[in-house]
């Protein structure tokens, strides 16, 4: 796929309001199996529905923690790409996650903030949960670049 | 400080048979096709093939962060494991990663992790993931774990022969 062609794939998925039609193209994304969808408000609502392959501790059983990393990292790039005016994929400088609980192996919910958007720089915050918004699971924040 | 010997240490081929297959258990690991490659008394080192269904970015190939994060986190995992005096279950507490350059497209990534500190209750590890050069490093990472985190009975899975 080149460049262009992305580009017009996101402006089709915004006029369209064609949310998953963006996800679809990122093959990672489909791996995990994650989805999006738009909350009461119009803001990105991530969804990576269970399935097994993405568990990491069959004791618990949990899902793996590079799942919850690539979900909120994933999370945080689309949301990026679905909001801003630029169309192009951001590139991830660096990226923190901190695990505030098991991640059981059940639906997980993320949603993010574009906490500053610069001319160069965005700094995205993400967070994950399962039962209750109010009992996140994961936190994590993400310095792109965006040119 | 904890300066408890490492079960590696005192029976490295019990951790080796451990952990060789322990990876392939996991459902995870084995869809992103880690594999390990080498370890020793509190460091590990794994590699992830490159796939296409891997890819973050469509219009260059490259690998998602997510994949490069997972590998972290279990490369990581896997250097506590090396480092801890008997078999315990571990959670990450935190996890970052410094994204250096691109990976090149078509090429595997290894991460080689090492624990330098243990105390009674958290693990402390840094990491490296790399292509062709472990000098010349595609990603940085630093992690924290929690030691014996789990409630559940046993941290492994029964085996054959155990």
């Amino acid at each position: 796929m080149t460049a262009m062609e992305l580009e017009q794939i996101v402006l089709q998925a915004r006029q369209q309001g064609d949310v998953a039609g963006l996800m679809a193209h990122i093959p990672y994304a489909r791996l995990i199996g994650m989805d999006m969808a738009l909350d009461e408000s119009g803001n990105p609502r991530f969804l990576l529905p269970f399935q097994p392959k993405n568990i990491g501790n069959m004791a618990l059983p949990a899902l793996h923690g590079g799942v919850i990393g690539g979900f909120l990292e994933n999370s945080a790039i689309v949301h990026l790409m679905w909001t801003r005016a630029s169309t192009q994929m951001p590139k991830t400088i660096d990226f923190c996650v901190d695990y505030l609980r098991s991640a059981r192996a059940v639906d997980t919910f993320a949603r993010c903030e574009v906490t500053r958007q610069g001319r160069r720089i965005a700094h995205v915050t993400a967070t994950c949960w399962q039962s209750a918004p109010a009992e996140p699971v994961a936190v994590a924040r993400v310095h792109f670049l965006l040119t | 400080m904890s300066d408890e010997t490492s079960l590696f240490e005192r029976d490295p081929d019990q951790v080796r048979r451990l952990h060789g297959g322990f990876f392939n258990a996991i459902p995870h690991s084995r869809e992103l096709g880690l594999e390990v490659v080498d370890m020793g008394p509190g460091w590990g080192v794994l590699k992830v093939p490159y796939r296409p269904e891997l890819i973050g970015n469509p219009t260059t190939g490259v690998l998602h962060g997510g994949v490069i994060t997972s590998l972290m986190d279990s490369t990581c995992g896997l250097a506590v494991f090396c480092r801890l005096p008997r078999m315990e279950a571990i959670a990450t507490l935190d996890l970052r990663l410094d994204f250096l350059k691109p990976a090149v497209i078509g090429e595997d990534v290894f991460a080689r992790a090492e624990c330098y500190r243990l105390t009674r209750q958290i693990a402390f590890v840094r990491a490296t993931a790399y292509q062709r050069d472990p000098e010349d490093p595609v990603a940085t990472s630093t992690a924290a774990f929690m030691r014996a985190s789990s409630s559940a009975k046993k941290p492994f899975p029964p085996r054959e022969g155990q």
